[in-house]
């Protein structure tokens, strides 16, 4: 054998369990749910199905699918963006002026309710949005919920980027004339963008198919399409309604990914 | 798994020679333990209760529970053989059979089953080929409650939901069902079939300034009184007697002019249980006066099945005052089995309603 095909089984048994793993895991449920989505019906408890498009032009027919799958939009974009604003700064704060035990401590404060679970988060929330500030079951308290959810994704990925910058450079920028606004716009926002935009990805995907937070501190708020989807399977027994506006979701998804990444791609181009 | 097989089966066959040698009494042949799927805090697991059956019968009563019907019916039919007694809502209970999930009752081994009202034991929700598949439990009514320090005039109508002095004060479920059914009842229509869906829609789209904010269980339905959310909200019977003697709620329950959604739950065997005698001992147990009294006078229940058993409550209890009222009962529209396109229907019309609340 020699060093080039030992290096490629190398890297083979390193990789292999964690692909089979995500291939069990995740694309053999996912092709199930597509499967069903064609389906008339849930084909469990002996029911005949046959296959059918109906689902997805449902999708395309009724206003309140579409009017809900635009809200769920609306709620990722909103709550992605204030995460971006809460957390940029903090990353940065984090990255390059505090140093050494204290910013151990403080990033323990970040990961610290991860270890925590979910569903206690949210019910926590309803006490804290009712008595002091009383927007429990408003519009608000979705958003606040959903960005303490995901707030630390964010502020991790943009510390890790921001980390990863070479001081030298802003030091070189700064002999050479540039002011520090120029040196951070210039400099450091183009070279952080890599985790800035994987906290997007890690943030808006999962926030516009989110329906424990609607449900639970959204009250008359909470319909979108995440909570749809969501009786579609546990109270309906819908499984092919419930799978074709998931992926119809998905599809939505990546368009927006498809049309954003041209935009995007100058700064990763400039980053690496 | 494959421990707890075995204990059962060495505990079988320790009771199977202990019987052969004539050291049991009758009572210890269905002794072991039964497994219990229901809802968490419906009755069946009420500590107490489960004290006294063991100590009447040896029996040890382990609980599972759901959060949907439809959760109970997938456990049933991915976990055989794991439950003895299920309990199943009316109109879920023909679906269970003709599924082969539940077994048909030996009613003779259920002595309170002569005393139980037979327009709910024998109902052909329960009944198939002769066959009972279920022992009837306890009913309900679904209507509204209010809260008697806020509002001074009992209202009689369902139609105060839609009155504009409680704008912002009403609790409703958020469940298409329930909400479709309510506003069926308020327009004056057969709630199972309504001939004006229309209808139905325009009144639950009124409702839109009234409605403060959905309610999902109990406990939510509790706090939103406590914090004055709601003056007014749908509720279930039994709950209600529960607010009102348990969490000490200034609340009242309605049975309004239009009349309510009645619903009554049945107790079944799962196919394939470990422990059938077991099982049905624990059913007789459960429609026995003996625990139902405590159970509404301590705890807040449904009314029972058993008439006998509603007849033994205090003369205050809601469950003898209001539902035991004939003129009460005679109102009450009975809930019946939807098909699946029925409940898309319903859904999808639930969902225009709310999307139109948010708009």
């Amino acid at each position: 054998m020699n060093k080039q095909s030992r290096q490629a089984w190398t890297i083979f048994g390193l990789t292999a369990p964690a692909y089979f793993w995500l291939t069990i895991t995740v694309l053999l449920p996912l092709t199930a749910m597509l499967y069903f989505s064609f389906l008339t019906a849930t084909p469990i408890g002996g029911k005949e199905a046959s296959f059918t498009l109906k689902h997805y032009i449902g999708f395309f027919e009724k206003h309140i699918y579409r009017y809900n799958a635009w809200r769920s939009i609306q709620l990722g974009l909103f709550v992605t963006s204030i995460c971006l604003m809460l957390a940029y700064p903090a990353a940065l704060g984090l990255a390059k002026v505090i140093k050494g035990r204290w910013r151990e401590a403080i990033f323990l404060l970040i990961i610290l309710p991860f270890w925590s679970n979910a569903l206690v988060r949210t019910f926590s929330w309803t006490m804290v949005l009712r008595e002091p500030f009383d927007i429990l079951y408003t519009y608000p308290a979705i958003v606040i919920g959903l960005v303490h959810a995901y707030l630390p994704y964010a502020i991790l990925t943009i510390y890790v980027s921001l980390q990863s910058i070479d001081d030298s450079l802003i030091e070189a920028s700064r002999s050479l004339g540039a002011t520090r606004w120029q040196a951070f716009y210039r400099i450091m926002l183009p070279l952080s963008m890599p985790g800035v935009l994987a906290g997007i990805f890690l943030i808006f995907v999962p926030v516009i198919g989110s329906f424990m937070e609607p449900r639970i501190l959204g009250g008359k708020q909470a319909i979108m399409l995440g909570p749809i989807i969501e009786s579609q399977f546990t109270a309906l027994n819908n499984w092919p309604l419930g799978a074709a506006l998931s992926f119809i979701m998905l599809a939505i998804v990546l368009i927006i990914l498809g049309i954003s990444t041209p935009l995007i791609k100058p700064y990763l181009e400039k980053s690496s | 798994m494959s421990r707890f097989v075995l204990t059962r089966r060495s505990t079988l066959a320790a009771m199977g020679s202990a019987a052969a040698l004539g050291l049991m009494g009758r009572q210890s042949r269905a002794a072991g333990e039964i497994k219990v799927l229901n809802w968490q805090g419906y009755g069946t697991d009420e500590k107490w209760a489960l004290e006294m059956f063991e100590k009447q019968t040896g029996i040890k009563v382990v609980h599972d529970y759901f959060n949907s019907e439809q959760e109970m019916l997938t456990k049933l039919r991915t976990s055989p053989g794991a439950y003895d007694v299920v309990l199943i809502n009316n109109i879920y209970v023909m679906d269970a059979a003709n599924e082969g999930l539940i077994q048909p009752i030996d009613t003779a081994k259920v002595a309170n089953f002569a005393d139980l009202a037979p327009s709910m034991r024998d109902s052909d929700r329960f009944v198939k080929e002769g066959k009972h598949y279920a022992v009837a439990w306890v009913w309900g009514l679904t209507s509204f409650a209010y809260n008697t320090e806020k509002v001074s005039e009992r209202p009689d109508s369902m139609m105060a939901l839609w009155d504009s002095k409680f704008a912002g004060k009403v609790g409703m479920r958020d469940d298409a069902l329930e909400a479709i059914q309510i506003a069926a009842l308020a327009t004056g229509q057969d709630m199972n079939n309504p001939a004006d869906m229309g209808k139905v829609k325009e009144a639950l789209l009124a409702l839109k300034p009234q409605i403060a904010t959905f309610w999902s269980s109990e406990d939510e339905w509790n706090k939103h009184i406590a914090a004055g959310d709601y003056d007014i909200a749908v509720y279930w019977s039994g709950s209600a007697a529960r607010s009102k003697k348990a969490m000490n709620l200034p609340v009242e329950f309605v049975v309004p002019k239009e009349g309510a959604i009645g619903w009554f739950d049945g107790l079944t065997v799962a196919a394939g249980a470990p422990n059938p005698d077991g099982a049905l001992a624990f059913i007789n147990f459960m429609v026995d006066p003996t625990f139902y009294v405590p159970w509404d006078t301590n705890v807040g229940a449904p009314a029972s099945a058993n008439g006998k058993a509603n007849a033994a409550l205090p003369e205050d209890a809601m469950n003898r005052t209001v539902l035991g009222d004939p003129e009460v009962v005679k109102r009450v529209q009975w809930m019946a089995p939807l098909s699946d396109e029925q409940k898309q229907a319903n859904q999808e019309l639930w969902d225009e309603v709310k999307t139109s609340f948010v708009q």
